[in-house]
């Protein structure tokens, strides 16, 4: 199989984080993963409704591309598998779990679910759940920032499954027609729903599904946190400096189903369980960690245990927190 | 000590088959590895450890079926449970009972769905004595208005197919560009889907998009993101990020230009919770209202008619002409008949009421303006003094504009009717081509006229 290759390109000269940086992206990652788990069972006990997509696995994608980006400025979009998003933007656990389990603390007030968060302080604008929808709005986001030159890019997140609506490419060609300061991630996660890519797509290298229209593009290995952060400080820059749209396709893979009621027949057991033995973006940080001495396993699990008590106190909040008052039914309709 | 549950894989699961256990007790586990497959008629799905520590007891054997969702299968010693309180076991339900409580929670419970609140329109502005009318076409009316929002906040922009250099496919936009320069006034590829989304996600960003659409016929390819991303934007958010966003263009039927170009779109969106939906008639009502739609926080969809845009009304010369959404206008006072429509169909109802008044008929002629929030308060009042009800409209009759109000009217007023509510719609076929065909297919004064007579039994 052609993704196989491509999973892992030959990677050379690897950019080097620093202790910093890669203690940040241990703990980002560490979050996203400690959270979807609790989401998962938690789903598992009936406490979260409806569908429920889990990032398990894509850490490294939503991380280090964050890292690249000026946080609270830079805006960021994408579809249903949003929670890393979120979390890694800044958002509030406890608002994100508390809107999983639908209850009046949840960012949106219970009144979005799983898919629907969204935050103007932060700048995050979705969670949107028409698959492709938000590379529209996206673009718009870029023409926004083109509008009032504000020296900002707009970020927009979406799956290989997505990569084949035809409102991706009207974008593309707006994007670059306007010269519009945005970043297209493809998360290739190599399935959409239960569909692998080859069986999907024409041109399986999703990175130049912009040559029509003149964005350049790169395959990027989206399990390591550091190779998704240079390629990002890339696209980024092309963006901000007014060059117009850049696309990145992340090498991924889901370790759960498409949503909690997957059973990922399309799969074998085999793929999963060697995608999380041998590429796993935490374990990978985690080693290198150990090894360049920027921390113990002591120091490490220290974090384990802050963030576990983050998940905790979220988990706690959003099966404690009320549902929405009946009287929120009829609010929020019309802006004043 | 955390408790591992029979989970629950989809909403409608209740219970499945333990299939088979990968770990045993003793074993040691962390978060992600797979502790035992489990079985429903549907699926296969593993269940995953989420705390570490080690295995203690299984309290439900492989191969067991029926097992309910969250009964307990196994439990897990916390790594330092000793030490301190484990840390993810306190949301970790202890005991099946515990469970039972925060998944009860879940199951909405059968308060009283509360009261829709009432839309409280504002009366149509005074306006000064003896102030000057000035005689515009509906066109000329609709380009002031944008010109002048345009003129009091740069974050309006205006964007759609040919509405910059070629000054609009109907001239909407004629002089736009000259006065406000291409960063504003943008001339869009033939993309519908892709510009609208474009135009809902510069409006999360604050910016106030005014949409051109051709025709609303081709707005039909962006449907989804009038309705999933820019209707719905404000509820899913909690509130907190609004799409203030006008999309407008011409509705319903043009002329001779066949099905697919000639299509009234009035019901589909005003049934959309979360939108305003305005269709005018007047030269004046357009300016006024599409000032008001620019103004509006909510997405607002305007709905022109191609046929209407070269007709001429008087508009009041004020520096401010703002019209209140979701207000109608009593056209014609009267007591016998209450006749309501909206746009293009206020033609034939006004030429109607004009040979009925001409007849002896006392008609009260209502114009809708907007049909969400729709002013039924004011159609209803009508009808309780006039005790009948015709409705025109050009759309299809099956869950049109027309139904809604006379289900409204029949709720509300039933006791004040003197004889069942009639609709005059367009017919329930495709618009047809031939100019003998189209024409039977659109309403017509004469059958607005047929409709009155046989709501006052008049022959």
């Amino acid at each position: 199989m052609a993704r196989k290759a491509a999973a892992k390109p030959a990677q050379s000269n690897v950019p080097e984080f620093t202790k910093e940086q890669e203690l940040e992206a241990f703990r980002e990652m560490l979050l996203i993963r400690r959270f979807e788990e609790k989401a998962g069972q938690m789903y598992g006990m009936g406490l979260i409704g409806g569908f429920c997509h889990l990032y398990i696995g894509q850490e490294a994608v939503v991380t280090g591309i964050t890292m690249a980006s000026k946080k609270g400025e830079d805006a960021q979009i994408t579809g249903y598998r949003d929670h890393g998003h979120m979390l890694v933007m800044g958002l509030d656990p406890k608002g994100v779990m508390a809107e999983l389990t639908g209850r009046r603390g949840g960012l949106s007030k219970g009144k979005g679910g799983s898919m629907h968060m969204f935050s103007n302080e932060h700048r995050f604008y979705g969670g949107n759940g028409i698959v492709g929808a938000q590379v529209s709005l996206g673009t718009g986001l870029a023409f926004a920032s083109k509008y009032r030159g504000d020296n900002t890019v707009s970020i927009s997140y979406f799956g290989d499954g997505a990569s084949n609506q035809g409102q991706v490419y009207e974008s593309f060609n707006m994007a670059k027609l306007w010269n519009l300061p945005a970043v297209y991630i493809i998360e290739n996660n190599r399935y959409g729903m239960g569909t692998s890519v080859e069986r999907a797509s024409g041109q399986p290298n999703l990175s130049r599904r912009g040559e029509g229209f003149d964005i350049p593009g790169e395959q990027v290995d989206g399990m390591d946190v550091r190779l998704v952060h240079d390629a990002a400080k890339r696209a980024i820059e092309h963006a901000r400096s007014g060059k117009g749209p850049y696309i990145l396709e992340m090498l991924t893979y889901r370790y759960r189903g498409h949503s909690m009621s997957d059973p990922a027949k399309y799969r074998s057991k085999d793929e999963v369980a060697t995608m999380r033995a041998e590429r796993d973006p935490i374990e990978q940080v985690k080693n290198r960690i150990l090894e360049k001495r920027y921390g113990t396993e002591e120091s490490l699990k220290e974090i384990e245990n802050e963030i576990r008590a983050i998940v905790t106190e979220a988990a706690d909040f959003a099966t404690s927190d009320p549902e929405p008052d009946a009287s929120e039914l009829y609010t929020d309709i019309y802006a004043a | 000590m955390p408790t591992i549950l029979m989970p629950a894989l989809s909403p409608t699961m209740e219970e499945g088959k333990l299939a088979k256990w990968l770990v045993k007790v003793g074993d040691t586990v962390k978060p992600g590895d797979v502790l035992a497959e489990i079985e429903t008629d549907k699926a296969t799905m593993e269940v995953e450890s989420v705390d570490s520590g080690k295995v203690v007891d299984i309290l439900i054997a492989e191969g067991t079926e029926g097992v309910k969702v969250n009964t307990p299968i196994a439990q897990v010693q916390a790594e330092g449970e000793t030490l301190e309180a484990a840390p993810g076991a306190k949301s970790a339900p202890e005991t099946a009972e515990a469970t039972a409580v925060p998944a009860a929670e879940t199951v909405p419970s059968m308060a009283a769905v509360p009261a829709a609140p009432k839309f409280e329109a504002q009366a149509d502005p005074d306006l000064p004595a003896g102030v000057e009318m000035v005689e515009m076409t509906v066109r000329q009316a609709l380009n002031e208005a944008m010109a002048e929002e345009m003129r009091r906040d740069k974050d309006i922009f205006l964007m759609g197919e040919e509405v910059a250099e070629y000054q609009g496919a109907y001239k909407i936009s004629q002089g736009l560009l000259q006065e406000f320069g291409p960063q504003r006034v943008i001339d869009t590829p033939i993309t519908e889907h892709g510009f609208a989304g474009i135009a809902v996600g510069a409006a999360f960003a604050g910016l106030r998009p005014i949409v051109e659409f051709m025709t609303w016929n081709f707005a039909m390819q962006a449907i989804d993101q009038i309705i999933n991303s820019a209707a719905k934007q404000l509820y899913m958010s909690g509130g907190q990020v609004s799409a203030p966003i006008v999309f407008r263009g011409p509705n319903g039927a043009a002329a001779r230009v066949g099905a697919q170009h000639s299509q009234d779109f009035s019901a589909w969106y005003s049934s959309v919770p979360g939108l305003y939906v305005v269709a005018p008639f007047s030269a004046a009502d357009a300016k006024g209202l599409l000032k008001a739609a620019i103004r509006s926080n909510t997405p607002v969809v305007f709905l022109e008619n191609e046929i209407l845009y070269g007709s001429t009304g008087l508009v009041p010369k004020v520096d401010d002409y703002v019209l209140p959404i979701g207000k109608a206008r009593v056209a014609r006072q009267g007591k016998d008949v209450t006749i309501v429509s909206f746009s293009m169909g206020m033609r034939y109802a006004t030429q109607a009421t004009e040979k009925l008044v001409a007849a002896g008929l006392d008609v009260e002629l209502i114009d809708l303006r907007t049909l969400r929030p729709m002013d039924s308060a004011t159609v209803i009042e009508s009808v309780k003094k006039t005790g009948r009800l015709v409705t025109v409209e050009e759309g299809w009759p099956q869950n049109g504009v027309g139904a809604e109000l006379v289900a409204r009217v029949v709720a509300e007023a039933f006791d004040y009717l003197d004889a069942p509510p009639l609709r005059v719609t367009g017919k329930d076929v495709p618009m047809p081509y031939a100019a003998n065909l189209e024409k039977l297919a659109l309403p017509s004064t004469d059958e607005v006229i047929a409709a009155v007579n046989s709501v006052t039994y008049r022959s």
